[in-house]
């Protein structure tokens, strides 16, 4: 194993019976990068998480920490991780969650400090049990961070969380990991990974299907939208050049297309009465539906916004 | 933070964790999770006391094995207690906790297993002392049941051995059953054996297939060992007792384990 990589997958598999979790998946994680492992629910995300922190097994392949065995404790004291887990024990407060977790680390943060990064001073004494939602998360954040990780796994850290929780999520994170942090976030809200990673792999039924920047994503799809209030009718619009998708949003209309220059072209000869041209980068659920070419419920629910 | 401060730190040897301060934090958080939970604590330390005064007041001057039950109840509620934060704490603890996925969180932290153990081994035998303590105070404020020092500590010893056979059975339960479950199994495995083995009243005025019954469970040895340290004449010989109850300790044992590997072998696919 290369002692390069913080975090590696080599060519791992894992299957559950007849379902393939994992085919072939190779991941790099270089010191210092924020890795976003994106994709619908099922596609292999937290089986991936899961083996990178030894809790499976690959069938093939191999996993490795700092060029170790995810099993070393060498390895483990510089790992921080938040997996989604349902709870922990509700009857102690969330000070004492976190000193009993500090214990376990040669150079833990102070609780003091743990806390006051979570945000959770008002609630320092509460029982886990009393806690809201947004609060519980933050607590399993700090959880995560208190033996002060090198290497920092989020596995889907804000499924559940209201909008604005999400974001001062991020914010705390983006705070956090400034200094030379390694994190592997995996989500399935495209919003997050553009928000938090340098670098987004995308997985599919077990399958990597692309890698690269947030803006080398959506560049794959060399797409653009081209948005503007016109009256011609969406058949027409659909047969412009390079028009691949069409979409009605309010009085306005959205076209993707991979030739924007050309669409704006003939769609002004065609129409003379057009207003309110926009043209703007394909976001990146956009990027995901050109990449999985929308094969996926799932995936076209990101185009919403919304959780899969 | 400069590149001048991370090498600083980074030459410094970096310290080492203590285990056993880990083990005692552990233990320490361990019971106070525990103590908080009323479901636990009530049934741990109150049931034992109130049954011992109930029952008490009712056969408390009846003579059970050459000593008077007020006595006697000492001993055998004090085994009561024991028995269930030993099987309670293991396994519904252990249920619970594999529920929730925060046995998976420690598990991916540099925690030594065994400390997890360590601590409610520790925890299960703080509860089971807090029992007998309380019930030795009892017996004394309502009977005035006097027991000299050395047998008293040596009723504790006993009692407290008691925490690795039936702490086995509860981490067997505990693995074997899952959150919901498991409360319902142990107090299936309890409520009889705690009857059935005289622990609630004394053997001698139980029916005599209750008592025929009674030497096949672990339980019954347990507190035939129990009695022999308050002054009543025990059922058989105390040897045989220890031994049978070493030999249920290592069957629990082993199924114990066995539950634990099977639940890791699922954990790791």
């Amino acid at each position: 194993m290369n002692e390069t990589y913080v975090a590696q997958l080599e060519r791992v598999t894992k299957r559950y019976g007849p379902v393939m979790a994992l085919d072939a998946v190779t991941l790099r994680v270089r010191a210092g990068e924020v890795v976003a492992v994106l994709g619908p629910n099922g596609a292999g995300k937290t089986t991936a998480v899961s083996t990178l922190l030894g809790l499976l097994r690959p069938d093939e392949g191999a996993a490795s920490l700092f060029g170790t065995s995810p099993d070393d404790v060498a390895a483990k004291v510089r790992v921080g991780a938040m997996l989604q887990i349902s709870g922990v024990p509700p009857t102690l407060t969330v000070r004492e969650h976190l000193e009993s977790f500090a214990a376990y680390y040669p150079r833990p943060l102070r609780v003091d400090d743990a806390i006051a990064i979570a945000g959770l001073e008002q609630v320092a004494r509460r029982p886990y049990g009393k806690l809201s939602g947004g609060q519980k998360q933050r607590l399993h954040f700090a959880l995560a961070m208190i033996g002060d990780p090198d290497l920092l796994f989020l596995d889907e850290p804000t499924t559940g969380l209201d909008v604005e929780s999400r974001r001062d999520f991020w914010r705390q994170v983006r705070s956090f990991i400034g200094d030379g942090r390694t994190v592997v976030l995996t989500t399935h809200y495209l919003e997050e990974a553009d928000a938090l990673a340098d670098r987004i792999v995308l997985l599919d039924e077990g399958r990597l299907i692309a890698e690269g920047t947030p803006a080398e994503i959506k560049a794959r799809t060399a797409g653009k939208v081209v948005r503007a209030v016109t009256s011609l009718d969406p058949a027409r619009l659909a047969a412009l050049p390079g028009v691949n998708r069409v979409e009605l949003v309010g009085a306005a209309t959205e076209l993707l297309t991979t030739d924007a220059e050309e669409t704006v072209r003939e769609l002004l000869a065609a129409d003379r009465g057009l207003t309110g041209l926009e043209v703007t980068g394909a976001s990146l659920e956009e990027a995901f539906l050109a990449i999985t070419g929308g094969r996926h419920e799932a995936a076209a629910a990101y185009t919403e916004g919304v959780p899969a | 933070m400069t590149s001048a401060t991370i090498t600083a730190q980074t030459a410094a040897a970096r310290p080492r964790r203590n285990v056993l301060r880990l083990v005692l934090t552990e233990t320490k958080f361990e019971f106070l999770k525990l103590l908080r939970l009323p479901v636990y604590s009530v049934a741990t330390l109150a049931f034992p006391l109130m049954f011992y005064l109930l029952f008490g007041s009712f056969y408390g001057n009846l003579e059970a094995q050459g000593v008077l039950a007020s006595r006697y109840m000492v001993a055998t509620f004090g085994a009561a207690g024991v028995l269930s934060a030993a099987l309670f704490s293991f396994g519904v603890g252990v249920a619970s906790e594999r529920g929730q996925g925060w046995m998976r969180l420690k598990r991916v932290s540099p925690m030594p297993p065994i400390a997890y153990f360590l601590a409610k081994i520790g925890m299960a035998l703080l509860f089971g002392a807090l029992v007998v303590v309380v019930i030795t105070a009892a017996a004394f404020l309502m009977h005035g049941v006097r027991i000299a020092l050395l047998d008293w500590l040596s009723l504790l010893g006993v009692l407290l051995l008691g925490v690795l056979p039936f702490g086995a059975l509860g981490l067997a339960i505990g693995y074997l059953f899952g959150p919901n479950s498991a409360p319902v199994v142990l107090n299936l495995l309890y409520m009889p054996m705690a009857f059935a083995s005289g622990l609630w009243m004394p053997i001698t005025v139980l029916p005599p297939v209750v008592q025929s019954v009674a030497p096949y469970l672990p339980t019954y040895h347990y507190a035939q060992l129990a009695l022999g340290t308050v002054g009543a004449t025990p059922l058989g010989d105390a040897t045989r007792h220890a031994l049978v109850l070493a030999g249920f300790a290592a069957v629990f044992l082993v199924v114990a384990v066995a539950a634990y590997k099977r639940d890791e072998g699922k954990t790791y696919g």
